[in-house]
């Protein structure tokens, strides 16, 4: 939006609800909705705690690993699948129906498989991150340009040059676009997990501040939660832009 | 060919289901029941009609919830998508609730409205509504310049342009939205019922889980899938027959 | 004016009076000129080309023409009247058609009448007639992607043509279209300009088509936008669709504005 030729930051709106969100605040509307100055206090307290490190850090382990697996797994079936006629028909079914099921209902299982704790969260995240990282290889694979692939075969290029030199290039693109997806999708499913298995990093501290009626460190967690699950998607939108620059023009 | 595509498709079914049941038979743990014994427990709770109790119960606040940010969802992303102001002022925050963990809302839900239905709606509304909004808001924004250009040479108003022109073009990428809405409504549906209070499917899961009788949870698990999975694709071939051809038809193909 | 009319000795002077006149208009794009202090006018009843490389404005003078877009200054005057914005005068065809992909071709070739407010029975008759007068009798109720390209375009034009404006835009028409069905519609145009008596402004990138079709070419060159020359064929009128393509003049001028433009070809 512009004021007076004056062209306003996109997110610059968040700062108007952050007044109004203190404004709230101070009325004493409502205990559950504390003052911002409040919970911006308390944020900069509870970051030092040991109990919010170690929080992060399971976290963050747990996302990391899980976003591993879903990479390392998912590009290659995906470009597998791709290729490959007869597993594509018996494996796509499986992929499209796991994409859009309700994989909240699998953490149960994986809890009784697994246990409540570490594993069935690594797994949870590379549940949500998976399939999307698949179909996207998949995608990216069958667009290449049939004359690119005859390219690579006329002037001789031996399978494994023609799959490392041009169709992992060509297909990059969508490989990435999914691989951003798929990690927006892990943050979520790194969250769920632990609220479900809630002896494990945030959720047993959503568990400790809800327990006690800790309003303000709740916000502030969900404020630290929040900022940095959109500043990795806009991160990684802006990685996706620098190295696909050649989707449009191919 | 149409038939070797099925058939591999009943070919894959039988791998994975058979692969389940060998896995249920060694067995891999021993919360791990076969396909059969599974699908028999399915069964019993279809023949004594206790699932569709359960049904009812879970798809009170999916449905509710559904319908809220349905509305209000398309209501917000048409003005969004209209408006700079109101761009600039609420996209931020639909943009950050689609990146963000919302689940992470929920213990605050439940301390401010309790366990009851009203949480559980709310689960759902915030889980289903950030891609409502933002695929509403951007297909108002990306209707292609050249239509607008031809309804307004041809003088249309301000109110032909949205009515007739806008919104007719935007609808496959609103209704896209709501599936993908509604798939989250299903998350948030179902999480509600495992994280607040166990009613309805989730109670099946947590109960059943609590006795150790493992082949009803795991049959409720599996009906929770396959009916979410039936109906959102139900709702994708509604998509593609109404919108044929919509998405076509311009220059470019 | 920076017109010049030198181009060929035998160019008759201008027997018809003017439907539409643009007058020292300048466009801006923050930085960059547009076009520059043009003026240009358009006989009534005759099809007039503007003619030019990429980049040379053409587009957005019929733009600024339909209303489309406002000139930095400067003004469009249409049977005595300012241009402030799009009018029921004027009617436009798209060089990308801008069919409503979920409107059958009968509401397409409607849709102007609709915006009107002509009532349903009505405007669907007018549409029927014209959607035959184009050649597409029959496709009624087809739906623009069941089309070809051209089928596609003549949706575009029975459009243009059913509001029964005085003044036809085109915007480089035919480019989206293969090349049998371009030389069809440029027979067909010669007809219309022949039997609507309409005036025709069409915006083309092709020497060929402009020099086939046009009663007048503007040839315009960029940076800033400017009319270098204004070409009125005369011979080749008439004497049937056959033979224009054959006629001395038609080759002479097709060369003449080849070697004019080919330095601006990047």
């Amino acid at each position: 939006m512009t004021v007076y030729g004056y062209k306003l930051p996109v997110m610059s709106s968040l700062l108007l609800w952050g007044l109004l969100w203190e404004i709230v605040g101070q009325t004493g509307w409502t205990f559950f909705i504390p003052p911002l100055s409040e919970v911006l206090v308390t944020l900069f307290n509870v970051i030092g705690t040991a109990a919010f490190q170690k929080a992060m850090y399971e976290t963050a382990y747990a996302f990391i690993a899980g976003v591993f697996f879903a990479i390392v797994i998912g590009v290659p079936v995906g470009i597998l699948i791709g290729k490959s006629r007869l597993l594509d028909e018996l494996i796509l079914p499986w992929v499209n129906i796991f994409l859009s099921a309700p994989l909240t209902a699998l953490v149960p299982v994986l809890m009784v498989l697994f246990g409540f704790g570490m594993k069935s969260i690594i797994i949870t995240t590379t549940l949500f991150a998976i399939w999307i990282i698949i179909l996207n290889s998949r995608a990216g694979v069958k667009q290449i340009n049939r004359s690119l692939v005859d390219m690579a075969r006329c002037f001789g290029a031996s399978p494994l040059d023609a799959f490392f030199k041009v169709y992992l290039w060509a297909a990059m693109p969508e490989i990435l676009g999914g691989i951003r997806i798929g990690v927006i999708r892990a943050v979520k499913g790194v969250i769920i997990g632990q609220l479900l298995i809630s002896i494990v990093g945030f959720g047993a501290l959503f568990e400790l501040y809800s327990n006690n009626f800790m309003m303000s460190h709740f916000w502030a967690v969900l404020i630290v939660l929040f900022a940095l699950a959109f500043s990795l998607s806009e991160f990684l939108a802006y990685l996706e832009r620098r190295v696909s620059y050649y989707a449009a023009s191919r | 060919m149409q038939n070797r595509s099925f058939y591999l498709k009943i070919l894959s079914a039988v791998i994975v289901f058979g692969a389940w049941e060998i896995a249920g038979r060694i067995p891999v743990s021993y919360a791990f029941p076969t396909f059969i014994e599974s699908m028999s427990a399915l069964f019993a709770m279809i023949f004594d009609g206790s699932i569709f109790v359960a049904y009812a119960e879970t798809l009170k606040p999916l449905a509710i919830g559904i319908a809220i940010s349905a509305t209000s969802g398309i209501v917000i992303g048409l003005w969004v998508g209209l408006s700079q102001r109101f761009e600039w002022l609420f996209s931020p925050i639909f943009i950050v609730m689609q990146a963000a963990p919302l689940a992470a809302l929920i213990p605050i839900l439940v301390m401010a409205y309790g366990i009851g239905l009203t949480s559980k709606v709310f689960v759902v509304c915030i889980m289903a509504m950030p891609v409502i909004v933002l695929n509403t808001a951007g297909a108002v924004r990306n209707t292609p310049s050249n239509i607008k250009d031809m309804g307004r040479s041809f003088l249309a108003s301000d109110r032909d342009i949205i009515l007739k022109i806008i919104i007719p073009a935007a609808s496959p990428v609103i209704f896209s939205g709501l599936r993908l809405g509604i798939s989250a409504g299903f998350i948030g549906a179902i999480l509600s019922e495992l994280k607040i209070t166990p009613t309805g499917v989730g109670d099946i899961i947590t109960y059943s889980r609590s006795i150790a009788d493992y082949p009803s949870m795991y049959a409720a698990i599996f009906s929770i899938i396959l009916l979410a999975v039936l109906f959102l694709n139900l709702l994708e071939r509604i998509e593609n027959t109404l919108f044929e051809g919509n998405n076509r038809g311009y220059v470019s193909d | 004016m920076s017109q010049t009319n030198n181009a060929f000795d035998k160019a008759e002077p201008i027997e018809h009076e003017s439907a539409v006149s643009v007058r020292n208009v300048s466009k801006n794009y923050g930085e960059v000129e547009a076009l520059k202090d043009l003026s240009l006018e358009f006989p009534r009843g005759q099809l007039t080309s503007l003619l030019g490389p990429s980049g040379c404005g053409k587009t957005t003078l019929l733009k600024i023409i339909a209303g489309l877009l406002e000139p930095t200054s400067g003004e469009i005057i249409i049977e005595g009247k300012k241009v402030t914005g799009p009018g029921p005068d004027r009617s436009f065809v798209f060089q990308d058609f801008a069919l409503l992909p979920w409107a059958s071709v009968l509401r397409n070739v409607s849709f102007g009448l609709e915006l009107r407010g002509v009532a349903k029975s009505e405007r669907e008759a007018v549409a029927e007639r014209y959607i035959k007068s184009v050649g597409l009798g029959g496709f009624e109720h087809a739906y623009p992607h069941e089309l070809s390209g051209g089928m596609r375009q003549r949706v575009g034009l029975a459009r243009a043509l059913s509001v029964d404006a005085q003044v036809l835009l085109l915007d480089e028409p035919f480019s989206a279209v293969d090349e049998q069905n371009r030389r069809k519609f440029q027979e067909d145009m010669l007809e219309l300009v022949r039997t609507e008596n309409k005036t025709f402004i069409f915006v083309t990138h092709s020497i060929e088509e402009a020099v086939y079709v046009s009663d007048q070419i503007a040839i315009l060159l960029p940076r800033p936008s400017r009319v270098s020359e204004i070409i009125r064929p005369t011979s080749f009128r008439g004497t049937g669709v056959d033979n224009i393509r054959r006629s001395p003049e038609y080759l002479d001028i097709v060369d003449q504005i080849w070697a004019s433009l080919r330095n601006y070809v990047e």
